[in-house]
């Protein structure tokens, strides 16, 4: 029921962990759909230099967030932010469809982790 | 690779005897059953041979037993069946929270017709309460449908009990029994039940094929209308070959039973025992003594229980989970989640249903290969690094 490339992130996921001094740490979903995912990103002069992952969730969703730091690793935050749940089920040659709403949620892990990036910088120059 | 099945609950392969007992009758002996020629004479004969032989492994007569196409058809029959023939009588049937879909949904379609549904709830061991039971009668009961062993968790109902309660009470009394055909020893005539779904594929017969045990006097509404087939019971021109299996396959299982429930407890005990001695965080879930020798459903905390089969998978091993992820649901079991069980305890639920084939080997091939996994898994979880 799922791709190769799926079968291949699920397998051997890339960039698993978690950063220690993050630059922003996104966290989505919940326990009761099954799927949590945690993503710390590094991001020098405004481009994403590091990211890393933890996930709780079936195959899905432990090969979207593979996939998703693979997506978005070099990009500055422009690019970054235009990374969307779909450019991520699109990038694994698509997904089962009961996997579209609830496993696909990588994507919006990012988004959470530039925002609280962002909210961070936002409160060091206010600070300053 | 080897390949494993540790999903017998599922369903099962056809037993060998099963095939070439039911073959003759894909090919030559064609005929119609209720043909009065030399065609169907035969078909007859081997139709109501299988039906002496189910009923053997139910302990009831013939006359109390129709053939269907599935256990979901039996459950439907039965529990639409009665509800609509005894409906002057009352509008209120009992079941469980833990049922099957087959009944669940049976209940949930007769709600939107006006009868009303109590659903018992079950504790953390997967069992009703018996005091519960007896409080939701009212007068207008007239049918309790308890499932004589869950599908998740082997968790063994007591039927018998239940059963003395309905007698008393004059309200008819349903038990699925898919899972507990074959696996134990079954008496109808002992358990005061009116009756009993069972389904072929389940006891190494094939797909396609069940049973509705109807006791002596219980009168239910047919629901598939036709012919006079099955007494007028359930139209239809009836699957010979399936009920030549399933009758062989009830014959096998009766054989067999006794040993196989030893070479299973065996096998299901060293399961248990090694997993808690190899994996930390896991929970045996279902009441300890208290289900099928077979059916062992286990949470694995802090992982998901799909990422866990798709690991098993690519070791040839073949098993179920109570995940969300593998129901085409957003929501994890049912089953689970109504004995208590956290969401995240839910979705990291793997259930081995263990069979016939399995060996010894098996078991301690899962046990050497499933700590990596869980680790690996465990490694990559958010919820982990909190509880070590």
């Amino acid at each position: 029921m799922y791709s190769e490339k799926v079968m291949d992130h699920f397998s051997n996921p890339r960039n698993v962990g978690e950063l220690e001094k993050p630059s922003g740490t996104g966290m989505v979903g919940n326990p009761a759909c099954g799927d949590i995912m945690k993503l710390t990103i590094q991001v020098e002069e405004g481009v994403v230099k590091d990211v890393k992952f933890k996930t709780f969730g079936c195959g899905a969703a432990i090969a979207t967030s593979s996939m998703v730091t693979e997506l978005v690793k070099g990009k500055n935050l422009d690019e970054a932010e235009k990374i969307s749940n779909s450019t991520v089920a699109e990038a694994l040659d698509g997904l089962p469809p009961v996997k579209m709403h609830c496993s696909n949620l990588a994507a919006d892990a990012l988004h959470a982790a530039i925002e609280d990036y962002k909210k961070k910088l936002a409160e060091e120059a206010a600070a300053k | 690779m080897n390949r494993i099945y540790f999903d017998h609950n599922a369903t099962t392969p056809v037993l060998d005897e099963v095939f070439e007992a039911m073959v003759p009758f894909l090919k030559e002996q064609w005929g119609n059953p209720s043909s009065i020629h030399w065609a169907g004479r035969g078909t007859r004969k081997a139709v109501e041979d299988a039906r002496e032989r189910v009923c053997s492994l139910l302990n009831c007569a013939p006359l109390e037993l129709i053939f269907t196409s599935s256990g979901t058809e039996g459950d439907n029959h039965a529990i639409k069946g009665l509800a609509y023939a005894q409906k002057n009588k009352g509008n209120h049937i009992i079941t469980t929270k833990v049922e099957h879909p087959a009944v669940l949904s049976t209940c949930k379609h007769l709600q939107k017709e006006g009868f009303e549904v109590t659903y018992l709830d079950v504790d953390k061991d997967g069992l009703i309460d018996l005091e519960e039971l007896k409080k939701a009668i009212t007068p207008k009961t007239i049918l309790i449908s308890v499932m004589y062993a869950n599908n998740e968790t082997g968790v063994l109902f007591p039927i018998k009990e239940i059963g003395q309660i309905a007698k008393e009470k004059s309200v008819a009394f349903h038990t699925d029994a898919v899972q507990a055909a074959g696996k134990i020893k079954i008496d109808v005539a002992d358990l005061n039940v009116d009756l009993m779904t069972i389904s072929g594929h389940k006891l190494y017969g094939p797909k396609g094929i069940g049973a509705l045990f109807i006791k002596r006097g219980t009168r239910l509404v047919p629901i598939i209308h036709g012919g006079h087939q099955e007494r007028n019971r359930r139209g239809g021109t009836e699957n010979v070959a399936g009920i030549v299996a399933m009758g062989k396959a009830a014959e096998i299982a009766m054989r067999d039973m006794e040993k196989e429930t030893e070479h299973l407890s065996v096998l299901k005990a060293r399961l248990e025992k090694g997993m808690a001695e190899r994996v930390p965080h896991i929970k045996v879930n279902g009441h300890p003594e208290r289900r099928l020798p077979n059916t062992s459903n286990i949470s694995f905390e802090f992982v998901e229980g799909e990422s866990l089969l798709l690991n098993l998978d690519m070791k040839g091993i073949a098993a179920s989970s109570g995940s969300a992820c593998t129901s085409g649901s957003l929501e994890p079991s049912h089953v689970l989640v109504s004995m208590g069980l956290s969401h995240e305890l839910s979705h990291g639920s793997v259930r081995f249903s263990l069979g016939k084939s399995n060996t010894v080997e098996e078991i301690d091939y899962l046990l050497e290969i499933m700590p990596p996994i869980v680790e690996r898994m465990r490694s990559m979880s958010p919820l982990y690094a909190g509880a070590k």
